[in-house]
């Protein structure tokens, strides 16, 4: 569970942590991301397992449209940036529930079966289901993918300058909606992966999204914004912290155990586990 | 220029005292309930938002949780009442207190940190509570309280036969938030927040008490914001923890000063006075459909609004105004 917290995490690591831009419609974008999966089992027979690359690919269009037709201008509000980026995603969010409600009902909907649900494996005498193990692989492929793009490509330096400072940036000639717009675009790809994976163990309907972003916003805060590992570490954490905290209270309080440490983690360091900013 | 300032608040005062009146007198034209419906909630949008933007407009330390302090005044005077019996104005007080309390607590960790850090911290507590209030048996879980009718009285705060009491007790917490700010801007607090927001380091430099002005601007926001929660409650006779604390509530809380201007005198009422009434409008005439293209025309016209407007509605008046209302 850890892993696919991390694996929301990172496209939003990327987004918020990276490029420093509060984006309230990360649920929303996993939301959409399922139910591309689900359509595209519904009708396509595809299982969700195999169509994640083409969710991923859907998404990154989609993310990279997003930044251009509507965030590229909220940050180039002068005056209290902050507030605009907030509720422009916000709204956003609210206008992308109800396209997924006008056009997909309320209804809940789930994949009933995926060559790999049901499944189990047995790892040393433990058995994992397998959705949540190919789920595990990804998240940890993805990261590493991530990372490696971050910090040893040209595109990762140009997207770490374009934050510093989008003015000298330009004077090298690197086109910032550009950049951002890819940023953007690899981040939805990101959660795309994890809501294809998800789309096989959760229900889905319109306002799915909402209950895991917070946990995402708070995976990333807690590892620390700007760090690509800390976000990793957060997830991971959040998901121990969950298992432990549901042995010990009632699960329908399992939350309080996640927001409780996060509070803790910023009390002891305000920049969190990792982070740079 | 300080005869210009001294000029301009006294106009302002004159403008809300024009508006309160003849928000006094619109029942006597609007008879309809519904229409009075919307006008209590866009006053008390209007309250929470002024008082909201206390802390986050003029201190600049961005709140997305206060639907916590908003929960605490609704429930502070609803078990009060339906467990001990006492009357809805003291629990609204206690409310008030209590969530002022609350919010100097968590600010003495909070306040050290900074941007983003501290907006999580705000939504997480707010979270907190909510999961804390939707497992508390006692308090009614997840089902919340129902408010039981104990009368039509001023001394009971309830009201069956007609909305007009809850009419005028929104327009008087409106009243209050407001002269509440405007008293605030031209005081000490007014100019510390004001510099504690656009340079905290240069403030601590001159003198200014950072951390205490931002334990000021919490407690009077906080306790605001109860009496709301409270009014709230009684208005409807029945809460539950997510209609009263969820995270939705903070954003909506936000959203009219936002829009209307965050961090001006003027904006949350602009902002409600237009958001509300068209939030309620399009989702009693569009929402019927349950299909959400309510939410469609919502979520379209916040991001209209955010991108065309980001300094907020205010700055559509004329330039000086605008300019003075910033500084």
């Amino acid at each position: 569970m850890g892993l696919l917290y991390g694996l929301i995490a990172v496209g939003l690591a990327l987004i918020f942590g990276l490029m420093d831009v509060t984006n309230f419609a990360h649920g929303e974008f996993l939301m959409i991301a399922m139910y591309m999966s689900f359509f595209l089992f519904a009708f396509f027979a595809i299982d969700p397992l195999l169509s994640a690359p083409l969710v991923a690919a859907a998404m990154f269009v989609f993310g990279a449209v997003v930044y251009l037709l509507v965030v590229r201008f909220a940050m180039r509000a002068k005056a209290n940036a902050g507030m605009v980026q907030i509720f422009t995603t916000f709204g956003l969010a609210i206008l992308m529930r109800g396209l997924a409600q006008f056009f997909f009902t309320p209804d809940y909907r789930s994949i009933p079966q995926s060559f790999a649900g049901g499944k189990t494996v047995s790892v040393a005498g433990i058995f994992l289901p397998e959705p949540q193990l190919i789920g595990a692989a990804v998240s940890i492929a993805a990261f590493a993918g991530l990372y490696f793009f971050i910090h040893r490509t040209d595109f990762g330096r140009a997207l770490e300058a374009t934050r510093e400072d989008p003015g000298a940036v330009a004077l090298v000639g690197i086109d910032k909606n550009r950049v951002f717009a890819f940023g953007w675009g690899l981040g939805a790809a990101l959660v795309g992966l994890a809501g294809a994976i998800m789309a096989v163990f959760f229900y889905i309907y319109p306002d799915v999204g909402a209950s895991f972003a917070l946990i995402a916003y708070v995976t990333v805060a807690l590892g620390g914004f700007g760090s690509v590992f800390g976000a990793f570490a957060g997830g991971i954490i959040v998901g121990l912290v969950e298992a432990t905290t549901a042995l010990v209270l009632p699960p329908s309080l399992k939350s309080v155990g996640i927001y409780a440490v996060y509070l803790l983690v910023v009390f002891i360091r305000p920049r969190g586990l990792f982070g740079s900013m | 220029m300080d005869k210009t300032f001294a000029a301009r608040r006294r106009r302002d005062l004159i403008i809300a005292a024009v508006l309160a009146g003849l928000a006094a007198l619109a029942p006597l034209v609007i008879k309809d309930v519904y229409v009075q419906n919307i006008l209590i909630l866009t006053l008390m949008y209007a309250a929470l938002s002024q008082s909201w933007n206390i802390l986050s407009g003029y201190c600049g330390q961005i709140s997305l949780g206060h639907a916590l302090y908003f929960g605490i005044g609704a429930y502070t005077t609803e078990l009060l009442f339906t467990k001990f019996g006492v009357l809805p104005w003291f629990g609204m007080l206690a409310g008030g207190v209590i969530a002022a309390v609350i919010a100097m607590g968590l600010g003495y960790p909070f306040f050290r940190l900074r941007g983003h850090y501290f907006v999580i911290a705000t939504i997480v507590i707010a979270e907190i509570g909510l999961l804390l209030f939707q497992n508390w048996e006692w308090a009614g879980a997840a089902m919340g309280i129902t408010i039981p009718v104990r009368g039509d009285s001023w001394l009971k705060f309830q009201f069956m036969r007609s909305k007009l009491p809850y009419f005028y007790f929104a327009l008087a917490l409106c009243s209050l938030a407001w002269f509440v700010t405007w008293w605030l801007e031209d005081s000490k607090w007014g100019f510390w927040w004001r510099a504690v927001k656009d340079n905290p380091e240069a403030a601590e430099s001159l003198g200014v008490v950072v951390f205490n002005s931002k334990m000021g601007a919490a407690a009077v926001s906080a306790f605001l914001v109860a009496l709301g929660g409270a009014f709230y409650a009684q208005f409807l006779a029945y809460i539950d923890p997510e209609s009263v604390m969820g995270f939705q509530f903070s954003l909506l809380m936000a959203l009219p000063a936002v829009l209307g201007g965050i961090g001006t005198l003027w904006g949350p009422v602009l902002g409600a006075a237009i958001l509300i009434p068209m939030t309620e409008l399009t989702r009693s005439y569009i929402g019927g459909s349950g299909r959400g293209v309510d939410l469609i025309v919502y979520g379209a016209l916040i991001v209209a609004i955010s991108l065309a407007l980001p300094q907020g509605l205010v700055s559509l008046f004329s330039r000086s105004k605008a300019k003075g209302a910033t500084r």
